[in-house]
Formats: structure tokens, C-alpha cells, sequence
């Protein structure tokens, strides 16, 4: 499907509005989207999130701001990058939200306004206990990494975490 | 051809038209979205894990109660019109069918469905677990897919985070993976001019809305899928409330918007109402859209209590049958045939003659 307003490149925005009673449905590609200030379902993958990580790694070796990076920035399991990651939107492995687990850890609470599951524990086949929390040792040894990244924001959460952990207030 | 009457009723029972709110809210869809521990992602995913993930799914579907005598799909294997067939039944996803953009068929998509429950495999995600109920019925649709969950969950390695929760290839399903969707016909607040209103208001309490079909999909008919919009730092249970307490309210103001349009301009809706019905009774060509919008117009006067010729599950049958690639594999032509808008016109006209027949009324 061609794009709406340029008529050149394929349509990736379906932007549906309700005008009068009627509803319509605009198709515009990225560029076009873009330039209408259209943030999209579609768009989403690349849009906040890119400029986000982007935003991260300004001017600062990414092993630098994100805790537990490798050296090459890349996922030891399946080698995807953070670079990756910006164009596509999507992960590579499970063992990327490990590897990116800073930089992930404020993308999700800018997406979904918290980083913390509250739902159902999960409790792998041949397990005994639920996936435990972080242990208190686990939480201070995040809380020093991310006062060291000046990350302060994520450093005000852990404290709260840790204090909850360690049954204080 | 692939044979849906293998499903039970064709895998449509859910739109049988049984559930609560059936004559406002066609159906309640649950998705789950899973991935197992040891493999990449869609993105990085051999042909060796694609396949491996099927292998394992399946034989751990073997082994449990849901899921047990799943019918599978191999969505890869199938040709276009087939696939087309899956996506307008809302067993698949677009992207599953192969029928996004790029239009791209992923090896080793296919679909498990038994019932009212199915998986999606080798989608975006390893596993998409589904669960379908007519109506307006989220907490029947989430004990279903709940259940399919730890039936599997204890066979399989599903990843998750002790923080994040379940991992999913997008960071946007993260937590629960949990998208709740409830299919609702608002012709009312449509023609009050009240829907962008609700909508807006949905959206600030972190709702969405899409079409027909799912993500990216237009509104016709004035269907609307109302859903979740975050997965993560709430529980399955509060984003299902707030949901239905939404949609509550939703059901609320159409229901308002209809008494107001039936007080203020009785004559325009039975006009509308019966132009509707007229020209789905009596059309020789019938685009696929101009059918959505018809529908929506007789829905609206069942609904009203001003049309007793035909009931929601034949409107509902309507629906289904008259899309494209269901309505070529009825009459046994392609789904390019130019004479499909002729065949459409026919196929409704001998249904709703047949359901006014059957219910004694007159036209």
C-alpha cells in the first residue's frame, strides 16, 4: 500500500481518525508520519525506544552506562547490539534483558510507567520455588553501579527496593 | 484447501452470539505472549530453532488436558488463500498469515487450536497463547488461556525475569504479556458524534483501540477492539478490571447514545435501520466494506429491538462469510474473482431470505 501523501514509498502508519461521524483511516509511510509528528503502534518499535537508547549512549561508551554490558556492547548469547536493538525494536535472546538490563530497566517504565512484574510468578519445570527476587547482596551490588553511572533515578528505586528487602521502613 | 470443519463449529465458536452483551460486544480474545529460555528470538532464530520450538511445543501440548487434541496448522505450508482464511477467522495474526508488511510467511509459523483456546507459534514471540470467548466474558477467556499457560509452562522453559517478569521479543509485552481485547459495535456513539470523545478518554487511562482485524487494521462496520495498552507493572487481575470496568462503561454510554438517537431522531434511525436491511436484502453487488457497514446498521436495529427478521448469530455468520477469502472458498473461486462482489450480494440475500423464513417474520 502506497503512503497517502507522498504516493512514493509504502505505507507503515495507519493512522485511524474520527472526523464528523466518520471514521478514517490515513496510510502514510515513515517519513511522511514523521513529519505529521505521528507516533504509531507501528513506529513505536523504532521511535522512543531508538531515541532513547540513542539518547543513553550520547557521547559515552555504552559499557560505560550500562551495567553488565559486554566490552563489543554485545549480548554474549546471540550477539545482538544495542545498535540492533535501535533499528529493529525487538530483542534477540532472553539473555539480552540481562545483558541490557539498565538501559532495558528505563525503557520499560517509560513504556509501561514501572520496571517491576507484579503478575504471576513463574515457576520453571523441575523447580521447586518460585524465581526468587533479587537478594539484598544482588540489589546493593545495583544500587553501587548505578550511583557510579550517576544514574540517580534508578539509584532512588533501589534504595527503596533494598530497604523493603531488608524489612526496614 | 485446508478443512475448518475439522475444528469444532470451525473455530468460531466463539461468535456464536451466546455471551453476556452479545447484542454490543462480539467477542473477548486473551493473548499471552511466551518465549522459551534456551532459544533466540524471531529476529535471530535459526531454521533449527524454529522448527525445534514446534517439536517441543508440541509434545508438551500432547500432554495436556487444553491442548490435547489441538488441531495444528502449518501456517508456512499453506497457500495464500488459506492463510487469508485463518487471519479473517482471528485465529492468526497478520503477521502469522503472512500477510503484513513485508508480506512474509516466517518458517515454522503455525497454529494449535483446540476449542476455544490456541498458540500461535514462531510468531513475534515463541509462543502467543490465545484464549476466545463470545461476548463480553474476560474473566471466562482468561481462566481458559491460564490454564494453557501452566499446562505448558510446567513442560516448558518459558523465559522470565525475577524483575521484569515474562521476556518478550518487543519490550512493549514485557510483565504479563498479558493483551486483553474485547470486539464492540458502537454505531450509537458514532452517530452521536460522541465516539473520538471515548476514545480520547480511553486512551489517557492507558486503553487502546484498533480494528476489526488487530494492530494496524482500519475500523469498519463501527467495530472497535478495545485493549490493554501496558503489560508490566500491574497484575494480570488489575489490568483485566480495569478493562472490563472500562468497557463497562463504554457499553454504558452506547447504550446512552442509542436511547438518545431513539428519542431525538426516531424517524432518521428506523429509516437508516431499514436501508440498511433493504439493501442487504435486495443488493445485486456488494463490496466487502459497504457489507461492514450494512451489517453495523441491521446490528444496530436488533440491537434497538426494530428489526426481529434476523439474529445476531446469523449478522455475526454474515460477518464471517462474507469476507473475502471465506466467501471465494464458499463458492469455489479465487479470491481475485470478478464477479466475487455479484457472488457476495447473492450469498446474502439467500441467508437473510432463509432467516426470515425461518423466523415466520415479514420483510
Amino acid at each position: 500500500m502506497r503512503c497517502d501523501q507522498c504516493h512514493e514509498r509504502d505505507a507503515v502508519v495507519h493512522l485511524t481518525q474520527i472526523a464528523e461521524d466518520q471514521v478514517v483511516t490515513v496510510h502514510l509511510c515513515e517519513r511522511c508520519a514523521a513529519e505529521k509528528g505521528v507516533e504509531s503502534a507501528a513506529s513505536l518499535g523504532k521511535t522512543p525506544v531508538g531515541a532513547f537508547l540513542a539518547s543513553m549512549g550520547k557521547g559515552l561508551d555504552p559499557a560505560a552506562v550500562l551495567p553488565g554490558i559486554t566490552p563489543g556492547g554485545a549480548c554474549p548469547t546471540c550477539h545482538a547490539t544495542l545498535t540492533d536493538f535501535r533499528e529493529s525494536g525487538r530483542l534477540g535472546c532472553s539473555d539480552c534483558y540481562r545483558t541490557f538490563e539498565g538501559a532495558l530497566r528505563d525503557l520499560l517504565r517509560r513504556l509501561h510507567g514501572s520496571s517491576r512484574h507484579l503478575g504471576e510468578r513463574y515457576q520453571p519445570p523441575g523447580e521447586a520455588a518460585p524465581a526468587a527476587l533479587p537478594t539484598s547482596d544482588q540489589l546493593r551490588e545495583q544500587l553501587r553501579l548505578a550511583v557510579e553511572t550517576e544514574n540517580f533515578e534508578l539509584a532512588a528505586e533501589l534504595r527503596d527496593r533494598l530497604r523493603v528487602a531488608e524489612g526496614g521502613v | 484447501m485446508i478443512d475448518l470443519s475439522l475444528l469444532p463449529d470451525g473455530g468460531l465458536t466463539w461468535l456464536d452470539a451466546s455471551g453476556p452483551a452479545s447484542h454490543l460486544v462480539l467477542s473477548t480474545r486473551i493473548r499471552l505472549a511466551r518465549n522459551l529460555a534456551p532459544h533466540p528470538y524471531a529476529l535471530r532464530a535459526t531454521l533449527g530453532d524454529r522448527e525445534g520450538i514446534l517439536t517441543d511445543v508440541q509434545a508438551a501440548a500432547r500432554e495436556t488436558v487444553s491442548l490435547r487434541k489441538a488441531h495444528l496448522f502449518r501456517v508456512d505450508r499453506l497457500p495464500l488463500e488459506d492463510r487469508q482464511l485463518l487471519h479473517e477467522r482471528h485465529l492468526v495474526s497478520k503477521e502469522l498469515a503472512g500477510l503484513g508488511d513485508p508480506a512474509v510467511v516466517r518458517p515454522g509459523a503455525a497454529l494449535l487450536v483446540q476449542d476455544r483456546v490456541g498458540v500461535m507459534l514462531n510468531e513475534e514471540d515463541h509462543l502467543r497463547l490465545q484464549g476466545f470467548r463470545s461476548g463480553f466474558d474476560l474473566d471466562a477467556a482468561y481462566q481458559q488461556v491460564d490454564r494453557v499457560d501452566s499446562e505448558l509452562g510446567q513442560r516448558l522453559p518459558f523465559a522470565f525475569h525475577p524483575e521484569f517478569g515474562y521476556l518478550t521479543s518487543c519490550p512493549t509485552n514485557v510483565g504479563t504479556g498479558l493483551r486483553a481485547s474485547v470486539l464492540i459495535h458502537l454505531p450509537g456513539l458514532v452517530l452521536t458524534k460522541e465516539i473520538s470523545k471515548v476514545l480520547q478518554g480511553l486512551a489517557q487511562v492507558g486503553l487502546t483501540f484498533r480494528g476489526l482485524y488487530g494492530e494496524g487494521s482500519e475500523v469498519v462496520g463501527n467495530f472497535f477492539q478495545l485493549s490493554n495498552q501496558t503489560t508490566l507493572g500491574k497484575s494480570e487481575r488489575e489490568l483485566l478490571d480495569h478493562l472490563g470496568k472500562m468497557v463497562r462503561q463504554v457499553i454504558e454510554y452506547e447504550e446512552q447514545a442509542r436511547q438518545v438517537l431513539l428519542r431525538d431522531v426516531p424517524t432518521i434511525i428506523e429509516d437508516k435501520v431499514w436501508r440498511a436491511y433493504g439493501l442487504l436484502r435486495h443488493a445485486r453487488t456488494l463490496s466487502f466494506e459497504e457489507t461492514m457497514n450494512l451489517l453495523s446498521g441491521v446490528r444496530l436495529g436488533v440491537g434497538l429491538g426494530l428489526v426481529d427478521q434476523v439474529g445476531l448469530y446469523a449478522l455475526n455468520k454474515l460477518l464471517v462469510h462474507t469476507q473475502p477469502a471465506h466467501l471465494a472458498q464458499h463458492e469455489g473461486v479465487g479470491a481475485t474473482d470478478p464477479e466475487l462482489n455479484v457472488r457476495r450480494a447473492r450469498f446474502v440475500r439467500a441467508l437473510l431470505e432463509d432467516e426470515a423464513g425461518r423466523r415466520g417474520a415479514t420483510p
